[in-house]
């Protein structure tokens, strides 16, 4: 199995010209990365092959990478029937960069960009419709973003006096619980409550 | 003589509606009785179930599946299961792949009586909802018998299943799989040569191969299509790769023939319930490490280091070595999927869900146009549509 998959990526690097940048096996899973530039070459291509024939999109989702430079990873998960693979394309954007919309390659792809959009505030160019899909209508920020707090900022209920429905600032009767589930001696990466005494005070009446 | 100006219709079409199976708001735009565009707006139900489980324990993670497609709550269990134990490097006992391959199916079943009753009361038989709820019933006692409850059972964890089925719960499935056939008769007596059923289904929202690839089918839809393509046989997972059935496939991909091709896979699933049965070995039916699983009851009372287990592994939980994994299964309205980004830490970074029913209804646009109303409601039923998987 690793080995086809090993020849696959192989094949695929080679052909697609320089659209790959790095392609790895983990867990009998192949992962090609590529950039927005070539990304709808390297689609077309490994849909298209006759030794790839990856033509169903399952997915497209995003991950929030905060930390890095270009930080959400958008993740394209492909299956071929042919040749029964599956393959997963990954290319990087950020917050104000576009990636090219597969909708011409694929039709399954408007609601997955749509959904990205929505989570993620990822923009898509040359995508017919691209609106919100699973939030409010109304709704601002995007929920995913490892950013955006669990409990959101707005709640809405029923105005008895104005008869309505009305959005207001989330009140929380009790504080959010945020469990520490992290073992001290492998997982935390802050002082432990009494040890800054270790190092100041106690360690100074020591000397 | 005055000009007539003609408009087109712009009509709502749930959120509340009998024929809508939950809250589908459909945006449709009708020229006369002919539908020209439909623009389904979804997330009614969405709960933000991927942003929970992020902040959850991959074992707190478990029943958020249950509540996606709530009709099938098992067979998704599984495929977060399988994600973990891919990610965690994490061996099943054969008992336990057993016992999962059994319930999916179970699922499966239960699955489909709901959506072919539901689509025959859509195009208008009451009586096949009737008698199918009645044996939903039987197979949500087997549920409940073997988790505790009927539907949310959170009976799939990663290393295996909770506990083992109750004594004596085996035979009475068994016996279920002799009775069951008689009352799939009685249903298709109603429905499969019915001419009422027939018309308003046979060359009504046809697929063709291409098509149902292009829109990133899966299941019944794509098999429907003739398009023989099952992950059981293809990508088998547990024990899939040692029992024998069939996979149905149609021929024209309307909505007659994804009908029958769940009736059929209804029988299937009855044949690989009896083999599951019969060849179920005895043993453990979750992995006995008990850094993943839970030790038993009695041994806490008697070792200290079963408590200490117990206890991190309901704080804590249990650390998922980094790395990412696509891991689907073949649930019973199609390919899902679950996209699991771990970094290390007890609780997942990034869990994407893959419904099926988001490309299914994805394409009710496409499927419906040119369509009248009504024929509408028939492709939309025999899609198998369950919010709880869309909206997530």
């Amino acid at each position: 199995m690793d080995e086809a998959l090993n020849d696959l990526g192989e094949y695929i690097a080679d052909q697609s010209g320089d659209a790959v940048t790095s392609w790895s096996i983990s867990l009998g899973e192949l992962a090609l990365e590529t950039t927005r530039d070539y990304l709808g070459a390297l689609m077309k291509f490994v849909r298209d092959d006759s030794n790839c024939l990856f033509k169903i999109l399952i997915d497209i989702t995003a991950v929030d990478f905060p930390e890095r430079g270009e930080r959400f990873e958008i993740v394209y998960n492909l299956l071929s029937l042919s040749h029964n693979q599956r393959i997963r394309v990954t290319v990087s954007t950020d917050e104000n960069t576009p990636v090219p919309s597969m909708v011409s390659l694929f039709s399954a792809a408007g609601w997955f960009e749509r959904e990205v959009w929505d989570m993620f505030g990822v923009f898509f160019t040359d995508h017919p419709d691209l609106r919100r899909m699973l939030t409010d209508y109304g709704f601002e920020g995007h929920p995913l973003r490892k950013d955006f707090p669990l409990t959101g900022y707005v709640e809405v209920r029923y105005d008895e006096e104005q008869k309505r429905v009305v959005h207001q600032p989330v009140t929380l009767t009790q504080d959010f619980r945020n469990f520490d589930f992290m073992s001290p001696w492998e997982g935390a990466e802050y002082i432990l409550p009494g040890d800054e005494k270790a190092d100041g005070e106690a360690a100074e009446e020591a000397d | 003589m005055a000009e007539t100006e003609i408009k087109n219709l712009t009509m709502n079409f749930g959120p509340q509606h009998p024929a809508a199976h939950g809250v589908l708001r459909l945006v449709v735009e009708m020229d006369g009785e002919i539908v020209e565009r439909c623009d389904p707006h979804i997330g009614l139900l969405h709960r933000g179930t991927e942003k929970l489980i992020e902040n959850k324990t991959y074992l707190q993670a478990v029943p958020y599946f249950d509540r996606l497609d709530y009709v099938s709550p098992m067979c998704q269990e599984h495929t977060f299961a399988l994600a973990v134990e891919k990610l965690a490097g994490i061996t099943v006992p054969l008992r336990g792949q057993y016992i999962r391959v059994l319930f999916s199916e179970i699922t499966r079943i239960l699955n489909h009586i709901l959506n072919i009753s539901a689509f025959a009361l859509d195009v208008g038989a009451m009586t096949p909802l009737l008698w199918g709820f009645e044996e939903r019933e039987k197979l949500m006692e087997f549920y409940e018998r073997v988790s505790g409850a009927r539907l949310h059972s959170a009976y799939f964890r990663p290393g295996g299943v909770h506990r083992d089925p109750p004594a004596g719960l085996l035979e009475e499935v068994a016996e279920f799989c002799e009775t069951f056939p008689a009352i799939i008769d009685d249903i298709e007596s109603l429905l499969t040569e019915n001419r009422i059923f027939r018309q308003r289904t046979v060359d009504v929202g046809i697929v063709t191969k291409d098509e149902a690839m292009d829109w990133g089918f899966s299941g019944p839809m794509l098999r429907g299509s003739g398009v023989p393509w099952d992950l059981r046989k293809s990508q088998p997972y547990d024990v899939y790769s040692r029992v024998d059935f069939d996979i149905p496939v149609g021929k024209n991909g309307d909505c007659f023939d994804r009908y029958l091709v769940r009736v059929e896979e209804m029988r299937q699933s009855l044949r690989i319930m009896k083999q599951c049965i019969d060849d179920m070995p005895g043993g453990p039916v979750r992995t006995t490490d008990n850094k993943i699983s839970p030790p038993r009851r009695g041994e806490m009372k008697q070792s200290m280091e079963a408590l200490i287990h117990h206890f991190k592994l309901y704080t804590e939980g249990y650390h998922v070595p980094a790395g990412e994994t696509y891991t689907a299964v073949e649930a019973p309205k199609g390919e899902f999927g679950v996209y699991l980004v771990a970094d290390g830490t007890n609780k997942p970074y990034r869990c994407k869900i893959r419904a099926p029913g988001f490309a299914f209804l994805q394409a009710t646009d496409y499927l419906s146009k040119g369509h009248m109303l009504a024929d509408m409601v028939a492709i939309v039923g025999s899609m198998d549509i369950v919010f709880g998987e869309i909206d997530r």
